[in-house]
Order: structure tokens, then C-alpha cells, then sequence
């Protein structure tokens, strides 16, 4: 047998023993190791060659990943380790840490159980690795800890071991205040993590080394050792006395939970269905002999198989030609491959069972966050999404030959990656991509290019506004074509707390399965209960309530009207940019009698002129995306950072100086950004390092807005002249 | 001036009302629509010529959205003809636009034509009998109203005759089919599962309702579903209650199976 059927055989062997399994993954800040980290426990795992690890990065196997040296999809992995006389299954799934593709870190979270945190030793916790272990703990993904870098501390800043003390205790500080703020109530204490339990560990990923108190009391490596090798060059010793992988992977296995384990927490937190039932039941117990229910966090296109969806089984068994159901897309398919992953390849399985991370072909109709089942149930609870588009780019295919493939191609960037949103217009051929950042876009047009070989012409980018209000409107009313339905509406601002519980996550987007638990939550963030109580749709940071009394008729036009109300706040009244922060209130109807007379032609345009007629009265904003950005430069390249900032109508944040360097947080308009990377570049003569992340929405300046809306209404081909409220509101 | 609503009645050009056509004839201006309603025995040419004037034809954005624009605006200085199908004010979208010409002062009048409301009579179910009535409509995405199915129950708990409009969908030529209704209908029963429409329950079609050689039939929704009622429009009847005369007369006209004199 050769080393790749062995391997193959015990990982058949070990994924039926889900207390030998765990699913893990690794997450950081840019930058911070975390690709190199991953493939040197591949490596050492004897899952690629040591002499390759390093070198090439194999979770990197898109060429585009490579060349740009962050890590874009995540990739999943299967490797064995030994931990104690006993082989463990450890499923690797590598997660981005470039904040634009927030959406492909969130969706990894859900399959995974546990997760590494990495921390540059020089560069400490910074915003994304607290925006990473957020991610993780929302999803009740228990984090262990790796301080990266180690080297660079003793041989570029030669810290004493005293000194270096000092700051794995600083870290590990920073880190433990992070996970008892966002770490769910139950486990705010017992997830924190501790030198002495091992759940730290510490060393370089790049020289393939590593340390933690366990392995020490056990093997004898004292730290100074590590110093001394380290200064002394001697790395092949170094690398045998303290083998990364080996103390890694130990921490892995002893502190992250199996799925058993951690299926009976996550499970009623993240499925909303009745937990008591038999498929609730099976889920929580990881049976593989119940009914199988999959989690789908993952699609890519292989060019051989084609689609490889890859996800989570959480119970049942995934077989070679089994019928499933892709429960929100309402279909049927049939299973056609069943694998895992070993680096980049998938290994054909005839079936994989509850605990596992696998790969299937045969579901057409299903995208990433989808949930598949044997029987029809429940979907899981959707992703969370912390990034919304902000930035759109139109493309054209440059030769007409490529029409039609241009639009199966997007088609499938956009199943690929919900957080990507495609418009496509099939009528002129101008088709938009809007997505979280400028490199969020540039990669799916690589991709295009690369994978689908369409050239196509692209616009500048265009920043996405979102429109809002500033006061509360009178109640307005919205009559139908036939004038036999009239809907009155209030709309008010949404207080950012409530705004923020939407982003965390905290009131979930969509109809709410459980509106008093709801509205339960509202009057807690203060809002009346009797209007809470109201709820019927929360969409893309507005929410829509229902503060109507036995109107008869009303339920049978409400799924109408929340379509409407979509409508209405996906395209607003002043530019047809989204909508955000709007509370939209039904105060009252009249309903014609017969269904034919309250159909969709009637109700959609009755209640988007209410809600678009009563922001209009209601101090009708516009608000910009903002980044916030981080900027590493050597202290002499200062001045040019800041001039560069203040023209791109940045505003100062914070300024922190380490040695010779300095870190300057700022934040500045998305639409300020674009052209900065060669911007900052040729400022600072390359010596910069930056990242850039989300900062949320601000009104955009008075003087500006006016010809902001002018831009934005010539474009999409709407009269330029900027609408009043008698433009919007019916005339009778 | 003023603006006539007129009806054309139910089946070709000749249901029309000696006044009516009178009225038509003098007016300046003759507008009709046909989204409501469909006239099977006839053409809008056929309409023209014995008018002898130009229609001009409004959809259903010209009625509800610019009927000040395209109509109204007209009546005020000339006599204007509105034709629609069956009786002007039996389809209640017209009332609104009646009411929009008395808000801007212009005279109106309403003359009748024969309607589905009285030609139902023609299927011997007492007219007193009728409950509240419905439209099966032709369901969309997000839209499956079921209502009708509540109208039914309602009416049958009181002994009530239910009459069942068929959705129209003039854009696209399509018009239902009691077929297609039954088949709604059973849906829906599968659905709320409260046995108000079965295969076992009682219906009347009556089909091209005005016309000499109309097709009524009485049947059980098993065998019904099978039927051919030759072209639309059709409408559904859900009977309540029979009266022993009212069985009698669905036996003689309308095939009924006999055992339902038993229930009388």
C-alpha cells in the first residue's frame, strides 16, 4: 500500500468515530501567518512534503491566491495526527483574513467547531482578529490560541525572556478580554484560554516550530533552548525538538471538542427547529444513523467535477446517489459524488456520516448557507453577514460571442458567494457587480478571466449609497390602481441599537419565526412592546411592523405586502439606492372584498408609494460607506500619510508608535478610496503596510449631496433633477 | 357634458340595450375595455360598425392610472361613451372611476346591460340563495389567495348558493377555465383539508353564459374535471342547500345525477 492509499484508509477509518474527529479552523488577522501555519501542519501531518511546505502554500492553490499572498476561498483539508497513542481526524478548513471577504469567513465559522486564533507576536491583537473572534464565538466556535512570529521577537527585536513574557501576557490578555465579551454566556469563563492548560501555543509558523507548557513538562524543551537555536541558526534541531505541527495539533485535539460534543451546544443555537424532534434529536446526538442534514458553507467550481459543494454534516450519513431536498430553494436533487479533502484534492468516499466536513456534487440548485436534508426541514438559521456591498462595478463582455456565457458565469460567482450581488441585464448586456470592497471585485473578475475565459470591459467603480430618513412622517396613505386598497403607513428612524442588534445578528433578517421572542428583544433596546409586538419582516437593516387590528383580508395580502415593502427599501424614493435604517409601520387598510381585486399588480405599487411618499416626508437622507484604515509606516513617511488621508477626506482616529514605526488609524469615504493602494505606495516609496475595514454608514455632507444624487439618477438613466415629495407622493 | 358607462351585456354585440346603443351612437367619443370581461361572441370590429364610430380601446393602466388623462378630460367638454362588458357598475374597479367624474364635475350615467348576476338564474338556482361571491384567481409567486375557499365554507354553513368568477388574465389571452378552477379548488382543499371542496361536491358550470346555446352542467367535481365546456368564459357554482325545485331543474337542464333530488 502506498502513503496515499494508507492515508486514505485510516481517514475512512476515523471519520466513523466522531470523538476522533475535529473540525477546526484557522483564523487571524492579515498577515499574521495564518497560510503558512496551515500548510506546515499539512506538512507535518505527512499530508504534503516538508521541502514543499513553506515554499508552496497549498491551501493557496488558486494561482490568484498565490500571487496575491492572502488567502481568498477557503479551502478544506482532512489530515491525520496522533495525540497520545491514538489517531484524531483533524477537518481544516482555511479561512480568508482579508476583511473583503468577510461573507467566506462567516460561512466557514458554521461548519467548523473549534478554531486557532493566530496572532502576530511583534503586531499583537488587531481590529480583524477581533472582527475573526467575534465571527468565530457568534457561532459557538471555541478558540484555542497561537502567538505567531516568536522568531522575529528574538532575532529582530532581541526582547529578553523577561521582556517577551511580557507580551505573550499582554496578548493572551487582550485575546481573553475579547472572548469574555463576545463569547456566548454559558462559556465566558470556561473558553478563555491559558498558558498552564496548554490552550496557548507559541512559536513560528515560518521556521516550522513551536512550544507550549504541556509539550515543555513533557519533553523537557525549555524556552531558552528555542533562543538559543534560533540565534545559533540551527532550525533542522530547532524544527525536531519543538515540531510545530506535533504541539499544535496536540492543543487541537485536547482543547477543541469533538463533534459530538459540540453538536449538543451549537445545534439549538444555530437551527431554529423544534429541537425535541427526531431530526433535532439526531442532530444533537451526531447520529449517523439518522436523518441527513447538511450545511452547505462552500461552493466552488471544479473543472473537472464541476460544482463541489462542500459543508457540514451534522447527522445521517451522505451517500453516493441519495435524494435530497435543498430545503430554501424548494428542490430535489440527487447526490452524485461523496468526498473529503486531502489539500487541494477530493478523496471519492461511497458515503460520509455526521461530524464530517464533506464534498458532494449533484446539488445544482443549492448555494452557499443552504441547508440540505434527506426530509424537508427546517433550514438552518442564515449567516450572518458583517459586511454589506458597498462598492459596484458594470461590465460588458467584450465580444459578443460571450453574451450568454457571461451571464451563467455570474450566475455561478454569485452562488458562489451570497456576499456578492449580481444584477443582470439580459435586455442591454450591462451587467453590475456590487461587492464589500474594490478587491472583492477585482478577484471575481480575475476569476472571470481565468476560470470562464470572458473578457469583459469594466466601469470605474461606483460606490453604493444607502438612502434614510432623519424624522418620523405623519401617517401616509397608499391606494392601489384601483383605488380599492389603501394602505397607511408611518415610517420613523431606526435607533442604532436596534440597527446594531440587526447587523450582530441579534434580530435576525427575515420573518421571524418567533415574533414575541422579538419583539421581546425590541422592548429591551427600548421600543414599546405593543408596537414590537408587530413585527412581521426585518430586510437588509429595516424592519417592517404590522400595527394593524383585525383587518379582514390583511393576512392574505401580506406576503404582497412585504414584497412591496422589499421593493420599496431596495430601491428608495431619492436615487434608488437601498434603504437602511427605515422602521416601516402599517397603521391601517382597506381591503377590497375579492382576491382578483387585491392581487400582486394592486398591492405592490399601494403600499411602495406609502413607504416611499412617507420618507419623503420624513427628512430623506443619504449616507455614505466608510472604511476604516490601518496604516503601518516608518515614522519619517508620516506626513506624507496624513496628506494623503485629509485629501481623501479622511478623519484621524488614533496614532501609535512602536520603535520606528507607526500605526495611523483613520477613516475616510469609500468613495474617497478608490486609486488609493497606488496612491499610498507611491507616498511612502512602498514602505507602508495598510488594510482597510468596514466602517459602517455616514450622512453624507449637505453640500455634496445634492450632486451626489444628480450622479447617481444620470447614471441609472432616471432625470437628474433630485425628486421632491410631490414627485413621489400620489396625486390623489 | 357628461360621460356614459354603458354596458355591452354578456355574450356578442347585440346584448347591448336599445338605449344604449342610441346613447353610443350621439356620443363624440367611444372608449371601452375588456380587462374585466370577456365578450366570446363577438370583435371590437363588429362592436364599431354597429355603432358606426372608432372604439378606442383602454387597458388596464389607462383605466386605473390615466382615465383623467385619456377620459375624463375629454367628458368635460363632449359626450363620451365608457363601454364595458356585462353590467357598468357590477365590476367595482368602474365605481371608482365614477366617482373620480363627479369629484371634477362631470355629469354621469349608467346604462345597464344583462350581467352574470341575473344569467345565473338561467341555472335554476334560486337567485335569493346566492351568498357572498368570489374569484378563483390564477395563483402568482408569493400569491396564492385561498380566500375563496373561506367564501365557499361561509356560504355553505348558512345553505348558500356560492358563485365563482374566473380569473382573466386579457394581456396575456389567458381566461379559466372551471377546470382549472376545479383543480385550484382541490388544492386548496389539500391544503386547509376542512372538506368544503371535494370530489364529492356538488358544482354547476355554466359556460358562454348569454349566448343562445350556452353549456350548463351539474355534476361531482370527480366527474366535472373530466368534462369539456367548450369555450370561456365559464363560472363555477358551489350549491348550497337545494330546494326540491331547484334539483328538479339542475336534473332536466343541467344532467345533474339524480340522487341529488334525494337530498331536496
Amino acid at each position: 500500500m502506498g502513503r496515499r492509499e494508507e492515508l486514505v484508509a485510516k481517514i475512512k477509518e476515523l471519520m466513523l468515530q466522531p470523538e476522533r474527529i475535529r473540525n477546526m479552523g484557522i483564523a487571524a488577522h492579515i498577515d499574521h501567518g495564518k497560510t503558512t501555519l496551515s500548510d506546515n501542519l499539512l506538512a507535518g501531518a505527512g499530508m504534503i512534503s516538508e521541502e514543499l511546505a513553506g515554499k508552496q502554500l497549498v491551501l493557496d492553490f488558486d494561482e490568484q491566491e498565490q500571487a496575491r499572498g492572502i488567502t481568498i476561498n477557503s479551502a478544506n483539508v482532512s489530515m491525520v495526527h496522533n495525540y497520545e497513542g491514538r489517531e484524531y481526524l483533524i477537518n481544516l478548513i482555511d479561512t480568508p483574513g482579508h476583511v473583503d471577504f468577510g461573507g467566506d469567513v462567516t460561512r466557514a465559522m458554521r461548519a467548523i467547531d473549534g478554531a486557532i486564533i493566530v496572532v502576530d507576536a511583534v503586531e499583537g491583537v488587531m481590529p480583524q482578529t477581533e472582527t475573526v473572534l467575534r465571527q468565530a464565538l457568534r457561532e459557538y466556535v471555541k478558540p484555542v490560541l497561537f502567538i505567531n512570529k516568536v522568531d522575529r521577537l528574538i532575532k529582530e527585536l532581541k526582547l529578553t525572556p523577561q521582556q517577551m513574557q511580557e507580551r505573550f501576557v499582554k496578548i493572551i490578555t487582550d485575546v481573553n478580554r475579547l472572548i469574555r465579551k463576545f463569547a456566548p454566556e454559558e462559556f465566558k469563563d470556561k473558553w478563555v484560554v491559558s498558558v498552564t492548560d496548554g490552550s496557548v501555543a507559541f512559536g513560528s509558523a515560518y521556521y516550522n516550530w513551536a512550544l507550549s507548557v504541556p509539550y515543555m513538562k513533557k519533553t523537557g524543551v525549555s524556552f531558552k533552548d528555542i533562543i538559543d537555536l534560533t540565534n545559533a541558526g540551527d532550525l533542522k534541531t530547532l524544527r525536531k525538538k519543538a515540531p510545530l505541527h506535533v504541539v499544535v495539533l496536540d492543543m487541537v485535539v485536547k482543547h477543541l471538542p469533538n463533534p459530538i460534543e459540540a453538536q449538543k451546544y451549537r445545534i439549538p443555537h444555530l437551527w431554529r427547529g423544534e429541537i425535541e424532534s427526531e431530526v433535532g434529536k439526531a442532530m444533537i446526538n451526531c447520529d449517523p444513523n439518522g436523518k441527513m442534514v447538511m450545511v452547505v458553507t462552500k461552493i466552488i467550481i471544479d473543472r473537472h467535477a464541476g460544482e463541489v459543494a462542500t459543508g457540514r454534516v451534522w447527522s445521517g450519513t451522505v451517500k453516493t446517489g441519495q435524494e435530497v431536498h435543498i430545503i430554501s430553494a424548494k428542490r430535489k436533487a440527487r447526490i452524485q459524488q461523496v468526498g473529503i479533502y486531502m489539500g487541494p484534492e477530493r478523496v471519492n468516499m461511497e458515503a460520509v456520516p455526521a461530524g464530517n466536513i464533506v464534498a458532494v456534487t449533484g446539488l445544482r440548485d443549492a448555494i452557499a448557507g443552504e441547508t440540505v436534508a434527506e426530509e424537508p426541514i427546517e433550514p438552518f438559521e442564515a449567516l450572518h453577514y458583517t459586511s454589506e456591498p458597498v462598492v459596484t462595478v458594470a461590465i460588458e463582455a467584450k465580444s459578443v460571442k460571450d453574451l450568454p456565457r457571461l451571464i451563467e458565469a455570474l450566475r455561478q460567482l454569485a452562488k458562489e458567494d451570497p456576499t456578492l450581488n449580481v444584477k443582470i441585464d439580459e435586455e442591454t448586456g450591462q451587467h453590475l457587480l456590487s461587492g464589500m470592497g474594490e478587491l472583492h471585485l477585482e478577484v471575481k473578475l480575475y476569476k472571470l478571466k481565468e476560470d470562464w475565459g470572458i473578457d469583459v470591459d469594466v466601469s470605474e467603480p461606483i460606490v453604493v449609497y444607502r438612502e434614510s430618513i432623519t424624522k418620523v412622517s405623519p401617517i401616509v396613505e397608499g391606494k392601489s390602481p384601483n383605488k380599492h386598497n389603501r394602505f397607511y403607513v408611518v415610517v420613523e428612524p431606526m435607533p442604532d441599537n436596534i440597527y446594531q442588534a440587526i447587523r450582530e445578528g441579534e434580530i435576525p433578517e427575515g420573518r421571524p419565526k418567533n415574533s414575541k421572542e422579538v419583539a421581546k428583544k425590541l422592548a429591551e433596546l427600548g421600543m414599546n412592546y405593543d408596537i414590537a409586538r408587530g413585527i412581521v419582516d426585518v430586510y437588509r437593516g429595516n424592519m417592517f411592523l404590522d400595527n394593524t387590528k383585525g383587518i379582514q383580508y390583511l393576512n392574505e395580502v401580506m406576503d404582497l405586502l412585504i414584497d412591496g415593502f422589499h421593493q420599496a427599501m431596495d430601491e428608495g424614493p431619492l436615487a434608488k439606492e437601498p434603504v437602511m435604517k427605515v422602521i416601516v409601520r402599517l397603521v391601517d387598510a382597506k381591503i377590497h372584498e375579492d382576491n382578483v381585486h387585491r392581487g400582486p399588480a394592486q398591492i405592490y405599487p399601494a403600499i411602495r408609494t406609502a413607504i416611499h411618499c412617507a420618507m419623503m416626508k420624513a427628512g430623506p437622507v443619504l449616507y455614505e460607506p466608510y472604511q476604516k484604515v490601518i496604516i503601518n509606516v516608518p515614522y519619517d513617511y508620516m506626513g506624507s500619510v496624513s496628506r494623503e488621508m485629509s485629501q481623501r477626506r479622511g478623519q484621524l482616529l488614533d496614532m501609535k508608535q512602536e520603535g520606528e514605526v507607526m500605526t495611523i488609524i483613520s477613516k475616510a469615504p469609500v468613495a474617497e478610496m478608490f486609486g488609493f493602494a497606488g496612491a499610498i505606495r507611491g507616498a511612502t516609496s512602498g514602505r507602508a503596510l495598510w488594510s482597510t475595514e468596514h466602517a459602517g454608514f455616514e450622512k453624507v455632507p449637505n453640500e455634496l449631496a445634492v450632486n451626489i444624487i444628480r450622479q447617481i439618477r444620470q447614471r441609472k438613466g432616471l432625470d437628474p433633477t433630485p425628486p421632491t415629495e410631490k414627485d413621489v407622493c400620489p396625486q390623489f | 357634458m357628461a360621460i356614459y358607462f354603458i354596458g355591452l351585456g354578456l355574450y356578442d354585440e347585440k346584448d347591448i340595450t336599445l338605449k344604449g346603443l342610441e346613447i353610443a351612437k350621439k356620443c363624440d367619443l367611444v372608449f371601452a375595455e375588456f380587462y374585466t370581461s370577456l365578450l366570446a361572441g363577438t370583435t371590437i370590429e363588429k362592436i364599431q360598425k354597429l355603432i358606426g364610430k372608432p372604439i378606442k380601446l383602454l387597458n388596464r393602466e389607462d383605466v386605473e392610472l390615466n382615465f383623467e388623462k385619456i377620459v375624463l378630460k375629454e367628458a368635460k367638454e363632449k359626450d363620451v361613451a365608457f363601454l364595458t362588458a356585462g353590467d357598468p357598475m357590477v365590476a367595482t374597479t368602474h365605481n371608482d372611476l365614477r366617482i373620480r367624474a363627479k369629484q371634477m364635475g362631470i355629469e354621469s350615467y349608467v346604462v345597464h346591460a344583462p350581467s352574470i348576476y341575473s344569467a345565473i338564474s338561467i341555472t335554476g338556482l334560486h337567485i335569493y340563495k346566492f351568498g357572498k361571491s368570489a374569484t378563483v384567481a390564477y395563483p402568482e409567486k408569493n400569491w396564492f389567495p385561498t380566500s375563496h375557499y373561506d367564501v365557499i365554507r361561509e356560504n355553505k354553513e348558512r345553505g348558500l348558493h356560492t358563485l365563482l368568477f374566473l380569473d382573466i388574465k386579457a394581456e396575456k389571452g389567458k381566461y379559466m377555465t372551471a377546470n382549472e378552477a376545479m383543480e385550484i379548488l382541490l388544492q386548496v382543499e389539500d391544503m386547509k383539508k376542512q372538506k368544503v371542496f371535494t370530489l364529492e361536491t356538488l358544482v354547476v358550470v355554466l359556460a358562454r353564459a348569454g349566448s343562445l346555446n350556452p353549456t350548463l352542467k351539474a355534476g361531482f367535481v370527480k366527474d366535472m374535471l373530466k368534462e369539456d365546456f367548450g369555450k370561456q368564459p365559464h363560472v363555477l357554482i358551489v350549491p348550497g342547500k337545494l330546494h326540491i325545485v331547484e334539483a328538479e331543474y339542475l336534473v332536466e337542464f343541467a344532467d345533474a345525477p339524480k340522487e341529488i333530488l334525494k337530498w331536496a
